[in-house]
């Protein structure tokens, strides 16, 4: 059994996020296998969606591009069952919105990412007060809905703490995802009040781009998560990508697997 | 476990990033509290009686009346407010609950540019800075709003992403707040979005059923039997509606943006032809594909170009309690015309929808019925693109 906590399990993460089906499917298999060959210890599929309102530039594009090239939920599905069949095992968690589980319907979402493989959903539009929606139906099916921690969160953290399962997702600045050139949230004041109220594992994610960010950001955490940066070399070198971003992922995640 | 607040039915709901929900909730706190400040309501009547223009006219349309020939038809003059149209209603009540939370800047999406027109106005008035996000399709439409805009002291800035129009616009807004909240609050433009927006917008809106109904009291001794208004968000329509929604022998009828058709793709006609979704913090009717992808919607009116609807529709309709018309861009356009050659108004080609339902339903009622239609803004602003429309080219 894959599980989520396999990826903190020997040392800190690093979680490569992978737009499907940018710029198309085929490519997404082999950036996805590149990743888990590199070292990626959780690897974040984003399902597209037309609107993402959380999402900087970047994202926003890729997933018009996925979008624009035919890529559906049911095509995600087969892909990460594809994935699995082919012998990869790192836990794969799903990024996308409200929506796109909504309107699928939420039992058979949940039951066919079960199917496929999938370990956690992270909805970014969906906050404590509205997991009710999801959670409950997710669970049985053994998915784990990832929750979300931001520098605003303050007196919220301990709530969303002690409910959280898989992993938290610490959102290290405000703002929508994209690279920073520097991050000045404390992220360390975050994960203390996580630690004192649950014993699970906390990413940093939005704005890391450099080796030297995320093994600052893992250092103080229990992970570093990769969106933009990852995304951008995807649009550069499109069909060819799987190369160069294995290569990114295997530089990001000696940095991050090499913190005591 | 999860306590999920603002909800109409099953509408409604806080769907917004964890970065924005201590924001969400500053604000309900602030107006739980507001709201009930006898001080606060003070200075707001004030600002609408004297800065405003309230309360606006109940004209009863005698030639039109007369011309279809069935029920007796009053038009709510939302149109000749300052700035022309509701907006200024909700774009007062937010100015000054921000300005009591000690907010300095505004920001707000805009489709026809009204709400953001009215949102610099009130900057300006009460000394706040101010910035519009509006989609690079409807600043083409709409470029005099543009001006008045930064006129008023506003930046505006262009929307280039999806289809450029009013629901890229809000998701800009969303994205731009989450990266600056301490200082800033959302004027969100319609009783739409998270909790407690569409609560707030419909209360500050309700002045204009409020209004109709004492004018309707005072000019025919009974309460009209049916209140028509057009629905993109739904902001002027729940404000029509909201004080009517108890009496039960008043018909609520809502007009929606059918573009070209309802059973064409070139349509926003949200209840007619879309389904239960989540966007845009709320949970509602949307049009989407298959998949939730978010429709890439149509209206020759940029203010009802909008994928979804105001949850407190969403649940009206539910409830059967007020029913939704689809009105394409020919009929709004024949009532356009028809109105200025009728009566000398020109109504926002929004509020044109509203007209050219009311000219479709009076005649099949009796001379002594009433219907009352909210004009909820002026048509200066769509002189231009009606004019196209009919092939004629305006040159300044």
């Amino acid at each position: 059994m894959i599980a989520i906590t396999d990826a903190f399990k020997d040392h800190k993460a690093f979680i490569p996020f992978i737009t499907v089906g940018d710029p198309d499917l085929a490519t997404t298999e082999a950036i996805v296998k590149a990743a888990a060959d590199n070292g990626a210890d959780l690897i974040e599929l984003g399902i597209p969606f037309s609107d993402p309102t959380a999402e900087g530039p970047v994202i926003m594009d890729a997933d018009l591009v996925a979008l624009e090239a035919g890529t559906t939920t049911d095509k995600v599905f087969e892909l990460t069952k594809k994935l699995r069949e082919d012998g990869i095992t790192v836990p794969f968690v799903y990024m996308t919105y409200a929506n796109v589980v909504f309107s699928y319907g939420t039992e058979k979402f949940a039951k066919r990412a079960q199917d496929a493989g999938v370990q956690g959903v992270i909805l970014p539009d969906v906050p404590y007060e509205e997991k009710g929606d999801f959670d409950p139906i997710f669970s049985q099916y053994g998915i784990d809905l990832i929750s979300m921690i931001a520098p605003t969160s303050e007196d919220r953290i301990t709530r969303i703490a002690r409910e959280a399962k898989g992993f938290i997702y610490v959102v290290s600045s405000l703002g929508v995802t994209g690279t920073r050139a520097k991050i000045t949230t404390d992220i360390a004041a975050m994960t203390e009040l996580v630690r004192a109220a649950a014993d699970v594992p906390c990413a940093v994610g939005f704005g890391i781009s450099t080796p030297e960010q995320a093994r600052e950001m893992a250092a103080k955490s229990d992970g570093a998560i990769v969106g933009s940066a990852i995304i951008r070399l995807i649009a550069e070198h499109g069909r060819n990508a799987a190369g160069p971003v294995g290569a990114y992922v295997k530089a990001m995640a000696d940095a991050v697997h090499g913190i005591k | 476990m999860s306590d999920s607040k603002g909800r109409f039915g099953i509408h409604g709901g806080q769907y917004i990033p964890e970065t924005l929900m201590n924001a969400v909730i500053e604000l309900d706190e602030a107006y739980t509290k507001y709201s009930k400040d006898p001080k606060f309501q003070a200075e707001l009547r004030d600002l609408f009686n004297n800065y405003a223009g309230r309360p606006s006219l109940l004209y009863y349309a005698e030639k039109m009346t007369k011309d279809l020939g069935g029920a007796k038809i009053y038009l709510k003059r939302e149109d000749l407010n300052h700035t022309g149209a509701h907006k200024i209603n909700n774009c007062l009540g937010q100015a000054l609950l921000a300005k009591k939370m000690g907010k300095t800047r505004l920001i707000a999406e805009t489709g026809a540019g009204q709400h953001g027109v009215a949102t610099a106005t009130v900057a300006a008035l009460l000394g706040m800075e101010c910035v519009i996000f509006m989609g690079k399709v409807d600043m083409e439409r709409q470029a005099l709003n543009v001006y008045k805009m930064r006129l008023l002291g506003a930046d505006v800035v262009p929307v280039t992403t999806g289809t450029g129009t009013l629901k890229d616009a809000v998701s800009q807004c969303m994205r731009e707040w989450t990266s600056r909240i301490d200082d800033t609050h959302y004027c969100l433009g319609s009783c739409m979005g998270p909790h407690p927006f569409p609560t707030i917008v419909r209360d500050f809106q309700s002045v204009i059923s409020k209004e109709i109904k004492e004018q309707m009291l005072e000019k025919e001794g009974s309460l009209p039997d049916a209140v028509i208004a057009c629905v993109g968000g739904g902001s002027n329509a729940i404000g029509s509606f909201y004080n009517f929604i108890e009496n039960e022998d008043v018909q609520l009828i809502g007009c929606e943006a059918a573009g070209r058709g309802i059973e064409t793709k070139e349509t926003a006609a949200t209840i007619n032809t879309g389904r239960p979704g989540i966007f845009h913090g709320m949970k509602s009717y949307f049009c989407q594909d298959e998949y939730g992808q978010i429709a890439p919607v149509y209206s020759i009116s940029a203010g009802l170009d909008y994928p979804g609807i105001g949850p407190e529709h969403a649940y009206l309709h539910d409830l059967g309690r007020a029913q939704y018309v689809g009105i394409t861009d020919e009929e709004a356009v024949e009532a356009f015309e028809y109105l200025s050659r009728t009566e000398g108004i020109i109504p926002a080609i929004e509020s044109s929808h509203a007209l050219a339902y009311a000219m479709k339903l009076a005649p099949t009622m009796d001379q002594d019925k009433i219907i009352v239609v909210t004009i909820s803004g002026r048509g200066d602003k769509d002189c231009k693109a009606i004019a196209r429309y009919r092939g004629q080219a305006i040159v300044d």
